[in-house]
């Protein structure tokens, strides 16, 4: 009972903040209803019993993905009043595909019929006298490790590629080297001329 | 209703408590507090300047950088979560990879480090 009131809470409430995510005019507005979106996300893993699927949803889309948007939006530079240009000339393609896209959402999701067979044999979350993440643990390193560490394949190819596309050194900066800034002496630092009288140097 | 759920009774009382303060220290300003704003008290005031710019301003593409790779190490910690917890059970072989995990993200880290992604000019 109360389990339904949190589910039609939470269901509400991402419905709504997720439609406010395509709506706000205001992209850091919009950023910050998809934090409220992924909270409420995680609310509904949990009443399903995916414990851990919901704190890694708080950890890594609210802690990181969010942040993510946000430097995006930032870096976007939007110009507001440019917006709302062109706005009734891309109307007609925009609109069309949107309703193919909602008339293939339509008919699949008319044409969706559950075998009630099949519902037993999902699998729970948690098996009996077990917790979610105990039962995540017992599978994915010895029965998925192979999707595991393809896993860590992708997560380093985006590591690289990050560094690839993003970065570039300034040149002519004055870096820290203490090694070699202790290594340094008088005797390389400092150094001392015999200079005649009324020359110059 | 399962145990699980019972668990959360406290996250749901101490969220419960946390909007009424945080709702009622919004709302109470706008019931309680003296108002008397006119044009110059509501303008932007920068220094005695008029504003230069939006403060919305264009950030440097590094910052992007160091969000990523705080992503990608993230992610590597949240696998290490049930491993942990399931330790006992996934044997030599769940050991082993998770080490074979953890050296693949070592190259990675190496790399970055080498290329001196870590150190901001």
């Amino acid at each position: 009972m109360i389990a339904a009131l949190f589910f039609y809470l939470f269901s509400a409430v991402l419905i709504a903040s997720a439609f406010l995510v395509i709506t706000s005019r205001n992209p850091v507005h919009s950023v910050l209803f998809l934090i409220l979106a992924f909270f409420n996300a995680a609310g509904l893993f949990l009443l399903l019993g995916a414990e851990f699927l919901a704190m890694l949803l708080v950890v890594v889309y609210v802690g990181a993905v969010a942040v993510l948007f946000l430097f995006v939006v930032m870096m976007l530079d939007v110009d507001f009043a440019e917006f709302k240009q062109g706005f009734m000339r891309y109307l007609p393609v925009g609109g069309a595909i949107g309703a193919i896209v909602l008339l293939e959402l339509v008919l699949v999701v008319g044409g969706w019929r559950v075998d009630a067979a099949s519902l037993a044999n999902v699998a729970s979350p948690a098996p009996p006298a077990m917790s979610n993440t105990l039962a995540l643990g017992r599978v994915l390193y010895t029965q998925y490790a192979y999707l595991f560490i393809a896993a860590g394949m992708v997560l380093l190819t985006a590591m690289i590629g990050a560094i690839i596309l993003t970065l570039h050194h300034k040149v002519g900066i004055k870096r820290q080297d203490v090694a070699a800034q202790n290594a340094r002496t008088p005797k390389d630092a400092v150094e001392l001329r015999k200079k005649s009288f009324r020359q110059g140097v | 209703m399962p145990s699980l759920l019972d668990q959360y009774l406290p996250l749901v009382v101490f969220m419960a408590i946390a909007a009424v303060i945080s709702g009622a220290l919004l709302v109470a300003p706008f019931l309680v507090a003296f108002k008397a704003p006119d044009s110059e008290k509501l303008s932007a005031y920068e220094c005695g300047f008029n504003a230069f710019d939006d403060a919305r301003m264009q950030f440097d593409v590094r910052f992007y950088l160091v969000a990523l790779l705080f992503i990608i190490f993230d992610l590597e910690v949240a696998f290490l979560f049930p491993w942990a917890v399931a330790f006992h059970q996934v044997g030599v072989f769940g050991f082993w990879a998770m080490m074979l995990f953890l050296g693949i993200l070592t190259v990675g880290f190496v790399y970055e480090w080498k290329k001196g992604a870590l150190e901001w000019d």
